[in-house]
């Protein structure tokens, strides 16, 4: 990177914003090829059994109706790979099977959405139905438990001087991106163009390629632009397949949205938990052991799991840990990745249990943290790449003023309130994967650089455009970015944060080469003033190559294209990701900071204020990431205090299906919220100094919530979210 | 197409295809964004699916179909609606404004401009509902504090929890900044 960064690192406002503001900005739902027609799904109504019948009559009677298809009727589908969870994934009615409430049992296609709408309406399924399970509290587990430990845990608890042991719960919580989920799929003979919304248009076109056992050349993906998805647009789920089946089928292009209802059965959420923990400690407060004992719920036909032990394992110095894992199978759809996953349920224990040791032994919750800060990474024996934890309480603790806290709890009142300041760390893993880019440096002087990447919100487009603005030596107008498209070089899915990593990287090094590329050509050109110049003393600056200690003296990619009579210069740039085991500890960090205040009478919580501090190296845009943390936030007041799906254990029908009864922050809740970031890279993560940061962005905001209302009330809630009946 | 690169949608008002597959529907013509249109159309259609699937305009967006998000909002004779709920057959004579009609040719609308200026959305689905109904906000005159504001505006959802954004966007078109 020996060019001047001036976008990298700049507050520069999204460069799709225009779009975005004017409606103009296509998500899936928003295509409508020629002859477009309407598909609706019919979910079962029983929690599990058989179906027994299906009388499509009424529903095929309807005029406009195309077709009606369930498993009675369904083209046979070859057998798929296991891939991730392991089990037997859900399918496009293959069989007369109901496996939870809400599965799609058949779909109606019409020429119209209303038609199809009231087709739908009038189906009659039977069902022979079985008891189902859906209550985590009281399933047993099944199958293997995952577990780790380090050194002799129980026996190190039973000599610690300090014992804490609880247990926790967590409600499971549904993404609900204001997108719901949709695809419009169509034909042209054996090909198949799908606008899906997705968080990964090549992970599609590999799964729809699997579950129809067609060549995956002859599928393209497209999605450049995603609603929101928090994970749950990272994998394909079967209304997808049952999209493309029916286009196929009644030879039109398929529209295919679910509803908001449909959202809460069929593309994931983030699982329940119960979390037992103990905490071992001597009298000043270092912890000597810890055990955590995990019980999760999962789907029967698959085995979810995610990174909720990893906080308790290497967050804090603790040389003794025992940690077991286990999977508690339920007539339920599969849990699937949520923002911050594992992590961010994991935290709430470990936080909240942190919080009570630096009560009960008198010490601030910060000075507690710091007392505990490992050297290395405990858990793997590796060193921290960066950790700059610490720096996080320092800046965060300042800025939120943490020192007017009183840490007797119940000792702030603001008339009927009871105010309380509370604080957690985060953590999440830093990952990177292989990606691609193209880059095309057209003779007018604009460079156009494609990856198969995606935008959920983080504002990608602009952030790659950032880094390859710098790259090239080009100002923000003469780049464009392009993103959401199948047929661009290969990006891994745009989840885990690890966008920024990868495709950043992958873009860094494909302007890198393409500039190379035009100094070689400049410096061997007669015809330039940079003839016989060294490469090395050649910089690009909007547009213009000149050198270094000479600025005079250089021309412009233009005239440097023209002289040579080249239309363009193309690259691919690369990222090989990480090869071989890790030599580092790689994470983000957080230090979050709340203030909330109890109405004393009722129970009522509500946070005043919050401040996030992360260690996510090297900031592209401090404008988006201020967005992202800002949000992430408003997620996770959410997951602290209002989210929780509630099902109807007799038939495992969610009953609060719908925006109205499943609370998510609104205007009216929303505090004052402020995020810093501290300063800095991490080479060892990649190339381009990031650590990633859609993720620990929310890694600590309930537990922060939770101790704040400790601070507040003096009662330990352990339960999210917590509602005010909790703490009447 | 490719990713990344929108052009204006289509305006497929296929009213004599529409009719002649669709059981009782109604003939009704209303103002959408200044230009008077005329269909037959199924007595069942929202306004939100009239604006989406009729008439091309898919700037107003779908969140829950139920009045529960606000991501439908568009203006009907000048007042904030969830077009979700409304029937469209109901709406002869009506003048509507959906996102599409705020802006004056390249001229962004003031709260549009302003939503960029705060970086108040993420992902910008929720956003078109959000600045129509910050309109309305505006107009309605209950811009007089952040508080105001935020009470006014808690129909519109955003999940990307851009909230905060979003009340410093309306605050600086009302002009209050
Ligand atoms: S779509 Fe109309 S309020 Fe949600
Ligand atoms: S910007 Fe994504 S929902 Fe509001």
């Amino acid at each position: 990177m020996s060019q001047p960064q001036a976008a990298v690192g700049a507050a520069v406002p999204r460069v799709d914003a225009r779009l975005r503001v004017t409606g103009q900005a296509k998500y899936a739902a928003d295509n409508s090829p020629d002859g477009v027609v309407h598909a609706v799904i019919v979910e079962s109504s029983v929690g599990r059994g058989r179906v027994t019948g299906i009388d499509a009559r009424a529903a095929e009677a309807q005029p406009g109706v195309l077709k009606v298809i369930s498993h009675l009727n369904a083209p046979k589908l070859p057998p798929v790979e296991g891939r991730f969870p392991p089990g037997k994934p859900l399918r496009a009615f293959q069989d007369d099977r109901v496996r939870f409430f809400g599965q799609p049992v058949a779909v109606a296609v019409a020429t119209t959405l209303e038609i199809a709408q009231h087709a739908a309406s009038l189906m009659k399924v039977s069902y022979d139905a079985e008891i189902s399970l859906t209550d985590l509290s009281v399933a047993d587990a099944a199958g293997e438990t995952q577990t780790y430990a380090r050194g002799d845990a129980d026996r190190a608890l039973e000599a610690a001087a300090v014992r804490l042991e609880s247990t926790y719960r967590t409600a499971r919580n549904h993404h609900n991106p204001m997108e719901p989920a949709g695809i419009v799929a169509r034909w042209d003979g054996d090909r198949l163009t799908v606008w899906e919304k997705t968080q990964w248009v090549q992970g599609t076109v590999f799964n729809l390629s699997g579950e129809f056992g067609m060549p995956p050349d002859r599928i393209r993906v497209i999605s450049p632009f995603v609603g929101g998805a928090f994970g749950n647009a990272a994998r394909t789920w079967v209304h997808s397949v049952i999209a493309a089946m029916a286009a196929r089928e009644v030879e039109r292009p398929v529209k295919l949205v679910l509803t908001r209802r449909q959202m809460y059965f069929a593309v994931g959420y983030r699982p329940a938990y119960e979390y037992g923990l103990r905490l071992g400690s001597d009298r000043r407060g270092r912890l000597t052991a810890s055990t955590h004992d995990v019980r999760a719920e999962s789907s029967r036909y698959e085995t979810y799991s995610e990174s909720v032990l990893v906080p308790g394992r290497m967050l804090y110095s603790t040389p003794n840990v025992r940690q077991a894992y286990d999977h508690v199978p339920l007539d339920v759809s599969t849990p699937w990745f949520m923002r911050g996953p594992g992590y961010s349920s994991g935290a709430y224990p470990v936080e909240s249990a942190m919080d009570e040791l630096a009560h009960e032994l008198g010490v601030d919750p910060i000075e507690l943290r710091l007392r505990n800060e490992p050297a290395d990474d405990e858990s793997s024996s590796l060193p921290f790449s960066t950790r700059r934890l610490r720096e996080c309480y320092r800046a965060g603790a300042r800025e939120f003023g943490w020192h007017r806290r009183n840490p007797k709890p119940r000792s702030t009142r603001d008339g009927d309130w009871l105010i309380g300041m509370g604080m957690a760390a985060g953590v999440y893993d830093t990952m990177r994967s292989q990606a691609q880019a193209s880059v095309r440096l057209d003779a007018d002087g604009t460079a156009l650089v494609q990856s198969a990447t995606s935008d959920m919100g983080p504002g990608t487009a602009t952030s790659m455009s950032q880094v390859a603005a710098d790259a090239l030596g080009l100002t923000m107008r003469q780049v464009v970015f392009r993103l959401g498209d199948s047929l661009m070089p290969p990006a891994p899915v745009h989840a885990g944060s690890q966008t920024m990593a990868s495709v950043g990287s992958a873009v860094q090094d494909g302007c890198d080469n393409l500039r190379k590329q035009a100094i070689t050509l400049a410096v061997n050109d007669e015809g330039s003033p940079l003839y016989g110049a060294d490469s090395a003393d050649i910089v690009i600056r909007g547009g213009r190559l000149s050198l270094k200690d000479e600025p005079t003296r250089g021309e412009t990619y233009r005239r440097l294209l023209a002289r040579n009579e080249r239309t363009h210069l193309e690259v691919l740039g690369s990222y090989a990701g990480p090869s071989g085991p890790e030599k580092f500890s790689l994470y983000a960090y957080a230090a979050i900071f709340a203030e909330v205040a109890v109405d004393a009478r009722l129970g009522l919580v509500r946070v005043r204020r919050m401040l996030g501090a992360y260690d996510a190296a090297r900031i592209v845009n401090p404008r988006l990431a201020d967005s992202q943390a800002i949000g992430a936030m408003t997620g996770g007041i959410g997951q602290a205090l209002l989210e929780h799906t509630v099902t109807d254990h007799r038939d495992g029908r969610i009953v609060n299906a719908n925006l109205a009864d499943y609370l998510v922050p609104t205007h009216a809740d929303m505090p004052d919220l402020k995020a810093i970031f501290i300063d800095g890279q991490d080479y060892e993560a990649d190339p381009i100094g990031v650590k990633g940061l859609g993720e620990v962005v929310i890694v600590g905001v309930a537990p922060a919530i939770a101790n704040a209302v400790f601070n507040a009330t003096g009662r330990r809630i352990r339960e999210l979210p917590i509602t005010a009946e909790a703490l009447l | 197409m490719v990713g990344g690169v929108v052009t204006g949608p289509p305006v497929h008002a296929a009213e004599d295809a529409v009719a002649a597959e669709v059981p009782p529907g109604s003939r009704v013509s209303l103002t959408v964004n200044g230009v008077r249109r005329t269909v037959t159309i199924d007595n069942r259609t929202s306004l939100l699916d009239l604006l989406r699937e009729h008439f091309g305009l898919t700037g107003s967006k779908k969140g829950c179909n139920a009045g529960a998000c606000g991501a439908c909002t568009v203006l009907v004779d000048g007042r904030r609606v969830n077009s979700c709920l409304t029937l469209a057959v109901r709406l002869e004579g009506a003048e509507v404004t959906t996102i599409e009609g705020l802006a004056k040719g390249d001229r962004l609308h003031p709260l549009q401009q302003a939503f960029i200026d705060q970086d108040a959305f993420q992902c910008g689905f929720c956003t078109p509902g959000q600045i129509v109904s910050g309109v309305g906000c505006i107009q309605e005159g209950h811009t007089g504090s952040a508080e105001e504001i935020r009470e006014w505006m808690s129909g519109n959802l955003c999940r990307c929890g851009c909230y905060v954004k979003i009340e410093r966007a309306v605050e600086q078109a009302a002009g209050r900044k």
